[in-house]
């Protein structure tokens, strides 16, 4: 239990940290992408991703910063990106909102909210077919569950049994519409549970409960082919899009951030590792190694050469070079 | 050889991609058991299985975007969508993915995705189950748009879509599903995309039109000494073809089913004027729908280019 608790706080560590080095640098204005920062959300893609493992593959949403880290942990990746520059696989086409690594099983991302849900779906059609056992988990936001393709595609889930999880990343907020005004229904997951699916629902900022409810999913979902459904609650901490806080703004009070950051999930994991026993000085070498990995990533990303301007044409039919 | 409408044609090439590649599938509404609005997909169900053809839920965007994820992770699929009006609730994911997944992932995905749709009037049915709204496809890039004009383009065509590595729209004019029927080799052939066909040689006129209007100018130039061009790919379309034609004779009449303003035509005219201009001896002419919705049956002819219009624009660009 230690050393699943030691990987799963690495990986909340590494995504934090990663976030926390765009905050340094995204005011230099090299970083040509807008942002739409993880941080809150980290117990909840790195439960999710951890529990699916290697073989699973991950579909996201324009904040994928922590899915793709925790997925992937391809930080050189990451930052090449986001810097546009060459040694990137993406050649600066994807930028933040769009992410991508196939072989890492990190499918792909989109700005249209929900949109990606039906193709997460096709996949998970592919993978039934093909019979080769991989599982989909596909992240959204609460703010995602108001379009009509999500109900297209939960209903086709369920319909066709298919091997996916729907991972609702439910910050309580469509960019600034609180769920309340937007919702003709008091409960997402009572709806979602008069489907044909397994339903889960969590507030916990505790990777460890995040990751067990994930387990137990893919566990149901092996033994009962049934698409599962998981509602996980999490805080955003910063504005939709930027760096910055927005509390100034009047959609919502400071304070309610204040509770949830109290249980903030990079601490709280900490805090529960040096109870179990580990040592203060390991941390600080957990740590010291991610911090260094973070910065040579910046490093890398920074001295590469920018994307060639021929890139603009390339790539929108196979026949292209 | 047998004769086949262009029914038989397209439903003949799906059976025998399906026979040919096992990771062909066909879904769509009603396209299983029952066989399809226009009865593309009769027998497949039967021969195939619902594992292969399948009737999606009512939800356009939902049975295209499970489409396009079954295309770029490992499949083929052949996506029916019942009119073209009704593929709006899907632009969304034919735009934010089918056409963009290839760049977006600098070529780690592709997307070997064909949605077949029909397209334009011919059952005599207003706007929404009349549409011609190939321009708006063709101005996205990233997705290749296919117009047979016969049987046996039609299955030429279409082998070579599904085949291909990109999404490509395939519009079926309704109105030339059962009107033409022609010889169509049974066993594999295919016809390659992006490549036009010079339906008729002449020196005096280019006619360019595509689909059902095709048969329309073929009766229209009927006196005039024209050499009428079907583009067959609209998007990409072969510039080389049209061109070398355009320089031959001079002078060009486009003809379209669509609204016309911003059009196809649009693109082609632009295209002869930016690389043909000094060979034209008058204006690009354009015959085409009125810039409305497709009314009700009454005002259909109205609304179409008819012969007569036709005729009107090949007598003016000749008086140049």
């Amino acid at each position: 239990m230690r050393e699943l608790n030691k990987e799963l706080y690495r990986k909340l560590y590494l995504v934090r940290r990663a976030e926390e080095k765009i905050c340094v640098h995204y005011p230099e204005d090299d970083m040509k992408t807008p942002m739409h920062m993880s941080f809150g959300e980290e117990a909840v893609v790195v439960g999710v991703c951890h529990a699916l493992g290697d073989a699973g593959q991950v579909f996201g949403t324009y904040r994928s910063h922590a899915a793709f880290i925790a997925k992937t942990e391809d930080t050189d990746e990451f930052f090449s990106e986001l810097y546009a520059k060459e040694t990137s696989s993406l050649k600066g086409k994807g930028g933040s909102m769009h992410l991508c690594s196939p072989r890492h099983g990190f499918m792909g991302t989109s700005a249209i909210v929900a949109s990606h849900l039906s193709v997460a779906a096709g996949a998970a059609f592919a993978n039934k077919r093909q019979k080769n056992g991989k599982i989909v988990a596909a992240f959204f936001g609460d703010g995602a569950v108001d379009e009509g393709v999500f109900w297209e595609s939960l209903n086709a889930a369920c319909l066709m049994k298919l091997p996916v999880i729907f991972v609702c990343e439910d910050n309580g907020f469509a960019v600034h519409t609180p769920a309340t005004a937007r919702r003709g229904y008091a409960s997402l997951p009572r709806v979602v549970s008069t489907f044909d699916c397994h339903v889960f629902e969590s507030d916990s900022t505790d990777v460890e409960v995040v990751h067990a409810l994930a387990a137990d999913a893919l566990q149901r979902m092996r033994k009962e082919e049934k698409p599962c459904f998981m509602n996980l609650k999490y805080y955003r901490y910063l504005e939709h899009v930027g760096i910055n806080y927005d509390f100034e703004a009047g959609y919502r009070p400071r304070n309610e951030f204040e509770q949830w950051y109290e249980k903030d999930p990079v601490r709280v994991q900490r805090a529960k590792l040096l109870r179990l026993g580990v040592g203060e000085d390991e941390l600080l070498r957990i740590e010291a190694e991610v911090d260094a990995k973070v910065s040579r990533s910046v490093a890398l990303a920074q001295q590469a050469p920018l994307s060639h301007c021929s890139e603009a044409h390339n790539g929108v039919f196979k026949c292209d070079r | 050889m047998p004769k086949m409408n262009m029914v038989q044609a397209i439903n003949l090439a799906l059976k025998e991609e399906m026979e040919r590649d096992p990771d062909v599938v066909l879904l769509g509404e009603d396209v299983g058991k029952n066989g399809g609005v226009f009865r593309i997909t009769e027998g497949l169900h039967s021969l195939f299985g619902a594992e292969r053809v399948m009737d999606t839920p009512l939800a356009e965007s939902g049975l295209v975007g499970a489409a396009i994820g079954m295309a770029v992770y490992g499949l083929k699929p052949v996506a029916e969508i019942q009119f073209m009006g009704f593929i709006y609730p899907a632009v969304d994911q034919i735009f934010s993915h089918a056409a963009r997944i290839r760049s977006r992932s600098r070529g780690r995905f592709t997307c070997p995705l064909v949605i077949r749709t029909p397209y334009g009037v011919g059952i005599k049915s207003p706007e929404l189950h009349s549409e011609s709204s190939e321009a708006l496809f063709c101005h996205m890039p990233g997705i290749k748009v296919v117009v047979p004009s016969s049987p046996f383009a039609a299955k030429g065509l279409l082998t070579s879509a599904i085949r291909d590595p990109d999404p490509v729209l395939f519009l079926e004019s309704t109105r030339l599903y059962r009107l033409v029927k022609e010889e169509v080799p049974e066993g594999e052939y295919t016809l390659p995309l992006g490549k036009a066909r010079v339906v008729q040689e002449g020196k005096e006129i280019t006619v360019i039109a595509w689909g059902s209007m095709l048969h329309k100018a073929l009766q229209a130039v009927d006196g005039y000494d024209a050499e009428v061009i079907d583009p067959m790919t609209l998007r990409p379309f072969d510039e080389e073809t049209i061109l070398s034609s355009v320089k031959k004779t001079g002078r060009v009449v486009i003809i379209q089913e669509a609204p016309k303003t911003g059009g196809f035509g649009a693109e082609l005219s632009a295209t002869i004027a930016e690389d043909a201009m000094l060979h034209l001896k008058g204006p690009v002419l354009r015959v085409a729908g009125c810039d409305a919705a497709l009314p009700l049956a009454r005002l259909e002819d109205a609304y179409m280019p008819s012969v007569e219009r036709m005729r009107r624009a090949f007598d003016g660009i000749m008086k140049y």
